[in-house]
């Protein structure tokens, strides 16, 4: 995996933003001992993360992001490795005197103060004067659209609204960076939603660094400049949205990001610049030549709403293979076939329910399924 | 009968506190202002001067029970919050092996707790006879018959009615509360005392609570740990019940204690039992 990581030059701040990383990884590494033996949550992290950037930490429950986040913010030491802030070596300096904050994953909210309180707390631990304190809260209170609700106290409100005492606490203090460890995992899927385009709204209004942590990939897709794949205590791919999505450097990041189709196969030959593989009876899949050989293996990701069903052989210079229907599931505006291959393997097909709702297959089927070239991607390359 | 039922469920414990506790206070309220003696009988003269007579000639015991009540409370304070915070946080899965420790000289007598705090605080005792001989102490030093021994008996009998509560309160504080104190610039001292100890002050409340008032009650103590200028009131009011058959005389000193207590506890639960305090703790 390290190669993956370097060949995707994740030290290196995103082009065109601030060249000084606002966060800096540097073979980061966490060892807990339990119970005796040496766990490794976090075995080995190199990144930056750009001033102004929203930013986030992807991976599967248990990978190492909130361990990754807490040594960002000074809860954890690191084993090996370096935190830097905007430059300076931070990695032993506490959480009160690193300029980051942090919103917490269960809102983590003063229970025994008012909304107001809880938002003043920092201004007020940095001695700020009294008339600001009440300007700047205030100004925060309207940003999060919680004005009139000051004299609250947290079990008074509902959770989104907690979650946005959380988040103005947070950034009422002006940090260099703003670490939000799954913040929405609480909230229903409509106050997600909604919670997600606020948050960006609010990123792009205030300007500061979010270091975005979540297991959910659509929310990492929609909301970041960059993520960083995780699994297993490593970044397996750090890289934009679509760059993750379209050209998964690991079967991992393939499988975890959306729904994927992993085909295994070896060149036959070369046409030019396709390399051919015999898939089934009959059946291939054309990917680009790269440096490939005759001979060689790849493992070829194609996503599901990029594959087309027919009953009989396509015509021209696509990817076809043959099998059969196995699962047929009606999901309003698109349907999803799951089909069985001569091999073993199975494709998921996503089919816009574009005319009156009428599937092109049923279940037990003989189809074919084609896509063009530049749907293969061979993981890796 | 559906409607009923709520009340029916209270009809036991209802009439347990009707007969063992409100027809006893009635029934001393009324011997508090009696008068005579056991030999010919006691009768209703609605002598409300038992009370006064009594308070003038136990003043300074009164004085003295809320003063080592007092002190004790205090001392359990500061004694039981670094016990129940340490268990608290740091107790990890031995938690309730340790509250179990703090419960554990529950499973025997009070009095024989306190009687072998005698014995090993005895002048030649085997605390402080070595210390003697090794010529540590002075040959007439001594603990026992002291205010020291009385407060150190008091304290160390109800300190776990301290330490519980204080570790409720303390364990249903979020980690990760004091983490966000951290997070917005609050020095582990200032968590402490912004976060934390406010989050406790019901704990420390209801210890407060617990303790004092048998402690300020409490006569165990004063009779097998201290001497003559030890005095308490609950020895008072034993002395006037078992010895001197004086009845009316210790009616009136028990009914004295009891308003005493619960206007204070009234006057203490105004001032620190609501919310504000907690607040203004916290700014
Ligand atoms: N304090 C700890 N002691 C022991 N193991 C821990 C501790 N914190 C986290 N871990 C382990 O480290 C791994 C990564 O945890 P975490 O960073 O919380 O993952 P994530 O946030 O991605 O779900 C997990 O296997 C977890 O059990
Ligand atoms: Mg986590």
């Amino acid at each position: 995996m390290s190669d993956t990581q370097a060949g995707t030059g994740a030290a290196a701040a995103a082009p065109g933003l601030s060249p000084v990383p606002a966060i800096e990884l540097d073979g980061v590494v966490k060892e807990y001992v339990a119970r005796g033996e040496v766990v490794q949550a976090v075995r080995g992290v190199t990144l930056g993360i750009a001033a102004g950037e929203f930013f986030s930490l992807l991976g599967p429950s248990g990978c190492g992001k909130t361990t990754t986040m807490r040594m960002i913010a000074g809860f954890e030491e690191p084993s090996r490795g370096a935190v830097r802030l905007h430059g300076h070596d931070v990695t032993d300096v506490p959480p009160d005197k690193r300029d980051v904050n942090m919103v917490f994953q269960s809102y983590a909210l003063f229970p025994h103060m008012d909304v107001r309180e809880n938002v003043a707390f920092g201004l007020r631990r940095r001695k700020v004067a009294e008339a600001e304190i009440r300007r700047r809260v205030g100004e925060m209170l309207e940003i999060v659209d919680l004005t009139g609700r000051e004299k609250r106290r947290p079990r008074e409100l509902s959770g989104g609204q907690q979650q946005r005492v959380a988040l103005a606490r947070a950034l009422v203090n002006k940090p260099r960076a703003l670490l939000l460890d799954e913040p929405l995992g609480a909230l229903d899927l409509k106050l997600r939603q909604a919670m997600q385009v606020e948050l960006k709204r609010i990123q792009r209004e205030v300007g500061v660094t979010f270091v975005y942590v979540t297991h959910d990939q659509n929310e990492a897709l929609t909301m970041s400049e960059r993520i960083a794949v995780m699994n297993d205590g490593l970044v397996e791919q750090l890289a934009t949205p679509r760059e993750v999505y379209e050209r998964p450097a690991t079967p991992f990041v393939a499988g975890f990001i959306g729904t994927s189709n992993l085909l295994t196969g070896t060149v036959e030959r070369i046409d030019g610049s396709t390399a051919v593989l015999p898939l089934g009876a009959g059946g291939r899949v054309l990917v680009e030549r790269g440096g490939r050989q005759a001979g060689d293996a790849v493992v070829v990701t194609v996503r599901p709403e990029k594959i087309t069903i027919s009953a009989g052989e396509p015509e021209g210079n696509l990817s076809a293979v043959r099998g059969t229907v196995s699962e047929v599931v009606y999901l309003g505006t698109s349907t999803s076939y799951a089909v069985g291959l001569a091999g073993g393997e199975e494709v998921t097909v996503f089919q816009q329910n574009a005319h009156d709702g009428i599937t092109t297959a049923e279940r037990g089927d003989s189809v074919w399924l084609s896509w063009q070239q530049q749907y293969s991607y061979a993981i890796g390359s | 009968m559906r409607r009923l039922t709520p009340y029916l469920l209270i009809l036991p414990g209802g009439l347990w506190l009707a007969v063992f506790l409100v027809v006893p206070m009635v029934f001393m309220a009324s011997v508090s202002t009696q008068e005579g003696d056991v030999v010919n009988g006691f009768a209703q003269t609605f002598a409300f001067s038992n009370y006064t007579d009594a308070l003038a000639r136990y003043q300074t015991q009164f004085l003295r029970s809320a003063g080592y009540g007092l002190a004790g409370t205090v001392l359990a304070v500061l004694l039981a919050y670094p016990v129940a915070y340490w268990i608290a946080f740091r107790g990890g899965a031995r938690k309730s092996t340790y509250l179990l420790l703090v419960l554990l000289p529950f499973f025997v007598s009070f009095v024989l707790r306190t009687v072998s705090w005698k014995f090993l605080l005895a002048d030649d005792g085997m605390l402080l006879g070595p210390l003697k001989s090794a010529g540590l102490l002075a040959a007439d030093f001594h603990v026992l018959q002291t205010t020291t021994a009385v407060i150190g008996g008091l304290v160390y009998n109800y300190l776990p009615f301290m330490i519980l509560p204080i570790y409720v309160s303390l364990e249903r504080v979020d980690p990760s509360v004091v983490e966000a104190a951290r997070d917005l610039y609050a020095s582990r001292a200032g968590a402490f005392t912004r976060v934390v100890l406010p989050l406790s002050l019901p704990g420390i409340f209801a210890g407060v609570l617990m303790t004092f008032v048998p402690m300020t009650s409490d006569y165990v103590n004063a009779a097998i740990l201290g001497g003559p200028a030890n005095t308490m009131i609950g020895n008072i009011i034993q002395t006037e019940y078992l010895v001197n058959n004086d009845y009316p005389v210790g009616a009136a000193l028990s009914f004295t204690l009891m308003a005493v207590m619960l206007a204070g506890i009234f006057a203490y639960a105004r001032v620190l039992g609501t919310e504000n305090v907690l607040e203004a703790a916290a700014r």
